[in-house]
């Protein structure tokens, strides 16, 4: 049987054995799905957003530990932030945050990277009149086209 | 915390009798098999008698045992050193699609040296159909191998059945025995297999030994050059007080094997009902009769294996899981897979073995945590109404491994 050969932090794990901002909002202003049909992890991220800024985000993942983490931290990130800060939260920002985490766990930050991305697009689709994008980010994943 | 270990698929601990069984052979009785002197003649007596108990535990001949550094070894000689020996009889190489990676790797390597591999499919409790193999092969046919009972799920395939066949047909049948060594009867010819895997460490025995049964008068080429260690087919110094380990756990499993069968084989069916009654879609794999005594694997939708191994490690019970998630290339067990389940069922698996020291309050804790933790990790997932119909389409896909490395350094 296939093993993992992995180590976390202990930042990890408690963001992992208690993940901030599990759940999801009634009327959300913007949805965002992220997930990898090959390995089956899904993430979806409800967000709430005023003036511009996000103020509530609630996260459902299915996924590993690392995936559950990073979901809880990217919410923390993003929580308060103006849409233009919150697309310049990156997926390495987000590891980093939990102390890193080992190389082949570094997709399932990029999956809530693109999680945050897809439900600020989303947010933008339903709310065509507010702010026009920013610049493009340094450093940050481009979000991909829907496939 | 009381620890529960509950993965005797993947190893055991080294038994006590074992252990002083092995003793002697590292400071006292250290001697070179090879040797003339006495020291030495005395460890290969020690050699030859473990040779023979491990002969008698599957109703061989001791000069029909070749002791090898474990299963994977004894696997890659057995497909290799039938390979090589017949390749101007033919270049096709029959196996299933459940294999050990000892096996499918060994299999997919010499594909690429020009043999020809036929993976065979199963059922969905993951059978092989032994009309299959006889479908299957062709005059070009030098072998076939296929496990005795999967690491995975359990599932013990007809391999007396597919041993006939292969007789029938002339074609020699190796056989994957490492997870049923010791928990099940074997009887070379009964099974009638040509050549049969065994490991010490699945069986309370050490890591690092074990042996493959080749039937006299098999053609089989040695895989590395060296001395004339054990009738030419295996070169290197013999670990002595590894067989010596290893002949004592055959005996004292082949001498248990009846109760403790029948004793681990209650606590399974008992783990089985608990679970799936406890946990709401909740599935068993592998098939629910024929599998190992000692083995449960479960798919639970809407919780991912990795977490769920972490989870029941931090309450101190340790299993393992086939998840994408846990493995190095991020692929789901090709075994589940094989069964026919989709990514997002394997990915809450989760395979709990028991053995020696599994004790009935052992199984009762299982069933009562394991709820308690795919109910935490289900709070935490998308609705599984959801999850059982995903529209990937509305997902952005994050299998983009560049960008991914690309951001590893920062
Ligand atoms: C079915 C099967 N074959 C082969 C092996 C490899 O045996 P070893 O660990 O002794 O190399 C194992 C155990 O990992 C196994 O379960
Ligand atoms: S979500 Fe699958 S590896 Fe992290």
């Amino acid at each position: 049987m296939v093993t993992s050969n992995v180590s976390y932090t202990k930042k990890m794990m408690a963001h992992f054995a208690n993940p901030h901002n599990m759940g999801r909002l009634d009327n959300p202003d913007g949805v965002g799905k992220a997930g990898n049909p090959v390995c089956g992890d899904v993430m979806h991220l409800h967000i709430k957003v005023k003036n511009n800024k996000i103020t509530d985000i609630k996260f459902q993942t299915l996924g590993c530990a690392s995936a559950i983490a990073t979901s809880s931290m990217v919410t923390d990130l993003a929580k308060g932030k103006t849409i233009d800060e919150a697309l310049r939260i990156t997926n390495a920002r987000v590891a980093s945050e939990l102390g890193g985490l080992p190389p082949i766990k570094m997709h399932c930050s990029v999956l809530a990277e693109q999680a945050l991305h897809s439900a600020i697009e989303d947010y933008r689709k339903r709310h065509p009149h507010s702010p026009a994008k920013p610049a493009a980010k340094k450093g940050s994943a481009k979000p991909k086209e829907k496939k | 915390m009381r620890k529960i270990y509950m993965d005797y698929a993947a190893t055991t601990p080294v038994r006590k009798e074992v252990l002083k069984a092995m003793m002697p052979y590292f400071m006292t009785e250290f001697g070179n098999a090879s040797s003339l002197h006495s020291i030495g003649q005395s460890a290969a007596e020690a050699v030859e008698f473990a040779r023979s108990t491990v002969a008698s535990a599957i109703g061989a001949n001791p000069e029909e045992i070749i002791f090898t550094s474990g299963g994977t070894e004894a696997d890659n000689l057995a497909i290799r050193g039938i390979a090589k020996a017949n390749r101007d009889m033919g270049d096709h190489i029959i196996t299933s699609a459940i294999e050990h990676p000892a096996v499918r790797n060994t299999c997919a390597d010499l594909a690429k040296e020009g043999f020809k591999i036929t993976f065979l499919s199963v059922d969905k409790d993951g059978l092989i159909d032994p009309v299959q193999v006889r479908k299957a092969i062709t005059t070009k046919t030098v072998l076939i191998t296929i496990m005795h009972a999967n690491n995975e799920i359990g599932t013990v395939q007809p391999t007396r059945e597919i041993g006939r066949i292969a007789k029938e047909n002339g074609v020699l049948f190796h056989t994957d025995a490492v997870q049923t060594f010791g928990k099940l009867p074997i009887d070379v010819d009964g099974l009638n297999v040509d050549m049969l895997t065994m490991s010490a460490h699945k069986i309370g025995g050490p890591k690092g030994v074990g042996a493959l049964y080749v039937r006299k008068g098999t053609q089989l080429k040695a895989m590395q050059t060296g001395g004339p260690h054990e009738g030419n087919r295996r070169a290197g110094t013999e670990n002595v007080a590894g067989i010596v380990g290893f002949a004592k756990a055959a005996e004292l499993s082949v001498k248990e094997m009846g109760s403790e069968s029948a004793r681990l084989s209650k606590l399974r069916d008992r783990l089985i009902k608990g679970v799936l009654s406890g946990v709401k879609e909740a599935q068993l794999n592998g098939h629910p009769t024929k599998r190992l005594p000692n083995n449960a694997n479960f798919s639970f939708l809407g919780a991912e294996g990795e977490a769920i191994i972490l989870k029941l490690d931090a309450l101190g019970i340790e299993a393992s899981t086939g998840s994408a998630c846990s493995s190095h290339d991020l692929a789901p067990s090709h075994v589940l897979l094989a069964l026919g389940h989709s990514p997002l069922e394997a990915h809450g698996s989760l395979r709990i073995t028991l053995g020696k020291e599994t004790a009935p309050k052992d199984v009762e804790c299982v069933i009562r945590v394991i709820p308690k933790v795919i109910k935490e990790l289900r709070a935490i997932s998308p609705d599984i109404k959801e999850m059982k119909n995903v529209k990937w389409a509305d997902y952005k896909d994050d299998h983009d491994h560049d960008h991914m490395h690309g951001e590893e350094e920062d």
